[in-house]
C-alpha cells in the first residue's frame, strides 16, 4: 500500500472559498512564482519546467517544457491557448481547478507566456461551465486591475493580454487543433497533423502552444520550488502529483491529488483516503483507466502503477486522469453502448470511417442491448472497428494472451475515431459471453 | 425575434476588439444573442454577420455546430441530465426517467407552459458527483428524485432565481479590461518586450 504523505500542490486552496478573489489568493502565497519567473530570463524559466518533467494532463502526456521548445525561433505573433474544454466522459478535474483556484491557473499561464514570449493568451473554457467562467472573469478582472496582467506587468516592462473565451458545447473542440479552429470562429473540426502542428501552424496559422488547465496549474509551484523539487516527487519516469477523477462503483468517488508512479490503481480504489473500497463490497468487473477513450482494464491490472510508461505498454493509457470503476452488477454491453453513443454523437463528420463507422457501431450495439442482436453482429462490430483502427487493437494481457501496447492506429484525422473502438473491443474481449446471452435470450440479463 | 439591442451592440464591439481577428468573436457574440432572447434567432445571426463582416450563412454554419446554441425558442429553464458512463453506473438513466415523469415530457421537448426543456446529455464534468444534472448550466450534484421535484416546484414558483438565471444567461460577471491596462498588441509581428 503506497498512500503518499506528500502534501498536495494544486488542491491546497480548494476548501477556502475565496481563492478566486485576489485577496484570497495573495493571502496564500499567490503570484510569488510569477515574481520569481520575472526575475529570470524566459529561457531559464523553460529550463526549470523541463527539469520538472511536467507531463501534460490533457490526455497525450507530452512534457510541457519540451513542447514549448518546438516553437520556431523569432516567429511572431505567437499565441498561448489554455485548454479548459474538459468533456471526456469520466473526467472532472479541470473544472474544480477553474472554479476554486482560478488565479493559480492564471499565474501558471502568465509564467508560461513569459517563458515562450507569447503575444497574447486565450483561456478557452467549456461552454457549459457557467461557474468556472464567472470565477475566471472575477479573477482576471482582479489581476488586470492590480497590475498582474496587461501593460507593464508588476513593473517588469513585460506586457500581455489574457482573454477569457468560451465554447458552446462540442466535445471534439477539446482536441487542440479543433480548439484552435473554434477560437477562430469556425466549426470545431480537427486539422491534419502534419502539417498543422500548433507549434508551427496554430492560431491564425501562427506558432501556438496549447496546454491543459491542470498542466498549467502546477507551474506556479514549479517556479517557486524549482523543477528538480517537482521531479523528485513520484518516480523517475512518472514525476510529480496528478489529479485523478475516481468515479463509479467505489464508496468514495472524488477528485484526488495523487503521487504518480508510487501509487497503484488498487491504492486508488481501496485506500481509505481515496476510493475506500468497492461499493457494497461488490466485486470489480472492469475499469476505465484514463477516460472514455481508453481501452478497459480488468481486476488483473489493479496493481499497475499510475505511470504512463507502464500503462501504455500494458495496453491502455492514463489519458485524462479519469478512472471509472464498474462492479459486477454492470452490464458490459450497456456500458459499451453508452460510451459509443457518445462518440457517435460527437464525431465531427470530417472523416468517413469515423462519421459512418461510429454510427454503425452505435446502431449494432443498441440492437444487441435491446435484444434484437444477431449471431454475426460481433464479427461485424469488430470489422467496422478495424476500418477505423486497423490491426491488433491495444489491450491488456488477459486469459493467457499478451498485451498489445497503446496507442492505437488510425485511418482518421484525429483519435476520436479509434476511441469509439475502445469500449467495443474491450467489452467483447472479456465479456463475449454476455453478448451471446443478449443475442440468444433476446434481452439484457441485467434488466 | 430581433437584432442585438444597443447595449449589446456596444458589448459586441468591445468583445470583437479583444481578438486579433473579428471572426474569433463569433461564438461569444452568439452567446450574447442567446442571452438577450433565450435563443439565437435568424435576425440576431444576420446582425452578428454584419458586425464581424461575414455572410449570414457563415454565422449559421458555425452556430449550428455547437449544441448550446438553440435555434428555436426553448423553455426558461433547460434541464440537462447526464446519462454518460459514470452517471449511468449510479442512476443517471433513472434520474432522467424521473425528470420525464415530473415534467411530463420526453428529452428534446418543452413543457406547454414554456417553463422547462428537458435534455439527455453527455458528460457534464461532474462524474464524481453522479447522478447529476444542470439547469441552465448550473450544477445540481448527487441529486435525489425528491430534490428534483423540489427544484422544479421552486423554479415554477419563481424561487431560486438567483441560483438559476433564465436560459442564455452565462456569467453575471464579465471580463472587464480598463483601457489603461489593455495592451492590444496581440497581432504584432515583433516579440513582446522583455527587459
Ligand atoms: C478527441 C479529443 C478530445 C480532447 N479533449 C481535451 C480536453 O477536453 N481538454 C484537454 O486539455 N485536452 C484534450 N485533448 C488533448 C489535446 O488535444 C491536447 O493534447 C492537450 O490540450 C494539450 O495539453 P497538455 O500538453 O497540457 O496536456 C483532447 C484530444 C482529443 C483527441
Ligand atoms: S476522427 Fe472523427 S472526430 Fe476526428 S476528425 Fe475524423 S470525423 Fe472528426
Ligand atoms: S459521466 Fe455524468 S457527469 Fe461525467
Amino acid at each position: 500500500m503506497a498512500v503518499s504523505d506528500r502534501s498536495p500542490i494544486v488542491t491546497t486552496r480548494f476548501e477556502r472559498g475565496d481563492a478566486h478573489t485576489l485577496e484570497g489568493y495573495l493571502a496564500t502565497g499567490g503570484y510569488a512564482g510569477l515574481r520569481k519567473a520575472l526575475a529570470m530570463t524566459p529561457d531559464e524559466v523553460i529550463e526549470q519546467v523541463k527539469a520538472a518533467n511536467l507531463q501534460g494532463r490533457g490526455g497525450a502526456g507530452f512534457p510541457a517544457g519540451a513542447k514549448w521548445s518546438f516553437l520556431p525561433k523569432d516567429v511572431f505573433p505567437r499565441y498561448f491557448v489554455v485548454n479548459g474544454d474538459e468533456s471526456e466522459p469520466g473526467t472532472c478535474k479541470d473544472r474544480p481547478l477553474m472554479e476554486r483556484d482560478p488565479h493559480q491557473l492564471i499565474e501558471g499561464l502568465l509564467i508560461s507566456c513569459y517563458a515562450v514570449r507569447a503575444s497574447q493568451a486565450f483561456i478557452y473554457v467549456r461552454g457549459e461551465m457557467a461557474l468556472a467562467q464567472e470565477r475566471l472573469a472575477i479573477a482576471l478582472n482582479g489581476a488586470y486591475a492590480a497590475g498582474y496582467i496587461g501593460k507593464d506587468i508588476l513593473g517588469s516592462g513585460w506586457s500581455l493580454d489574457v482573454i477569457l473565451h468560451w465554447g458552446a458545447g462540442a466535445y471534439i473542440v477539446g482536441e487542440e487543433t479543433a480548439l484552435i479552429e473554434s477560437l477562430e470562429g469556425q466549426r470545431g473540426m480537427p486539422r491534419l497533423k502534419p502539417p498543422y502542428f500548433p507549434a508551427a501552424k496554430g492560431l491564425y496559422m501562427q506558432p501556438t502552444v496549447v496546454n491543459n488547465v491542470e498542466t498549467l496549474s502546477y507551474i506556479p509551484w514549479v517556479m517557486q520550488h524549482g523543477g528538480e523539487a517537482y521531479a523528485a516527487i513520484g518516480t523517475e519516469k512518472a514525476t510529480g502529483l496528478r489529479l485523478f477523477a475516481l468515479s463509479g462503483h467505489v464508496r468514495r468517488p472524488g477528485v484526488y491529488e495523487v503521487e504518480m508512479g508510487t501509487t497503484t490503481f488498487r491504492d486508488l480504489v481501496e485506500a481509505p483516503v481515496y476510493g475506500g473500497g468497492m461499493r457494497h463490497g461488490n466485486k470489480l468487473k472492469a475499469f476505465v483507466p484514463g477516460g472514455a477513450s481508453a481501452p478497459w482494464f480488468y481486476p488483473e491490472q489493479l496493481d499497475l502503477p499510475l505511470d504512463s510508461s507502464v500503462v501504455g505498454p500494458a495496453g491502455s493509457m492514463l489519458g485524462s486522469g479519469a478512472v471509472v470503476i464498474m462492479d459486477e452488477t454492470t452490464c458490459a454491453v450497456r456500458a459499451a453502448w453508452r460510451l459509443v453513443r457518445f462518440f457517435a454523437h460527437e464525431s465531427c463528420g470530417k472523416c468517413t470511417p469515423c462519421r459512418e463507422g461510429a454510427s454503425w457501431i452505435e446502431k449494432i450495439l443498441r440492437r444487441i442491448e435491446k435484444g434484437n442482436g444477431r449471431e454475426e453482429d460481433l464479427d461485424l462490430l469488430l470489422d467496422v472497428g478495424d476500418n477505423i483502427s486497423p490491426g491488433p487493437f491495444p489491450r491488456p494481457a488477459v486469459d493467457g494472451e499478451e498485451a498489445v501496447p497503446f496507442p492505437y492506429k488510425q485511418t482518421t484525422i484525429c483519435p476520436l475515431g479509434p476511441s469509439t473502438v475502445s469500449p467495443v473491443h474491450s467489452s467483447i474481449l472479456r465479456f463475449r459471453d454476455e453478448y451471446r446471452i443478449h443475442i440468444k435470450e433476446g434481452g439484457c440479463p441485467y434488466g | 425575434m430581433s437584432r442585438l439591442n444597443p447595449g449589446n451592440v456596444e458589448l459586441a464591439r468591445t468583445i470583437i476588439s479583444r481578438y486579433p481577428r473579428p471572426r474569433s468573436a463569433l461564438i461569444p457574440l452568439l452567446h450574447v444573442a442567446q442571452e438577450q432572447e433565450g435563443w439565437v434567432s435568424p435576425e440576431a445571426m444576420a446582425h452578428i454577420a454584419e458586425l464581424v463582416d461575414l455572410a449570414p450563412a457563415e454565422v449559421l454554419g458555425t452556430a449550428s455546430f455547437y449544441g448550446m446554441f438553440k435555434r428555436e425558442p426553448v423553455g426558461r429553464y433547460v434541464v440537462s441530465v447526464c446519462t454518460n458512463i459514470s452517471c449511468l453506473l449510479l442512476g443517471g438513466e433513472e434520474l432522467l426517467e424521473h425528470c420525464e415523469r415530473t415534467l411530463g415530457i420526453k428529452p428534446g421537448a418543452t413543457t406547454s407552459d414554456g417553463m422547462f426543456t428537458l435534455e439527455d446529455v453527455e458528460c457534464i464534468a461532474a462524474c464524481t458527483d453522479a447522478p447529476c444534472l444542470q439547469v441552465n448550466y448550473r450544477y445540481f450534484l448527487r441529486i435525489s428524485h425528491d430534490e428534483v421535484d423540489a427544484l422544479v416546484d421552486d423554479l415554477r414558483a419563481g424561487r431560486r432565481t438567483d441560483e438559476v438565471p433564465p436560459h442564455g444567461t452565462l456569467t453575471r460577471v464579465r471580463q472587464d479590461i480598463r483601457p489603461e491596462r489593455w495592451v492590444g498588441r496581440g497581432a504584432e509581428g515583433l516579440p513582446p518586450e522583455i527587459r
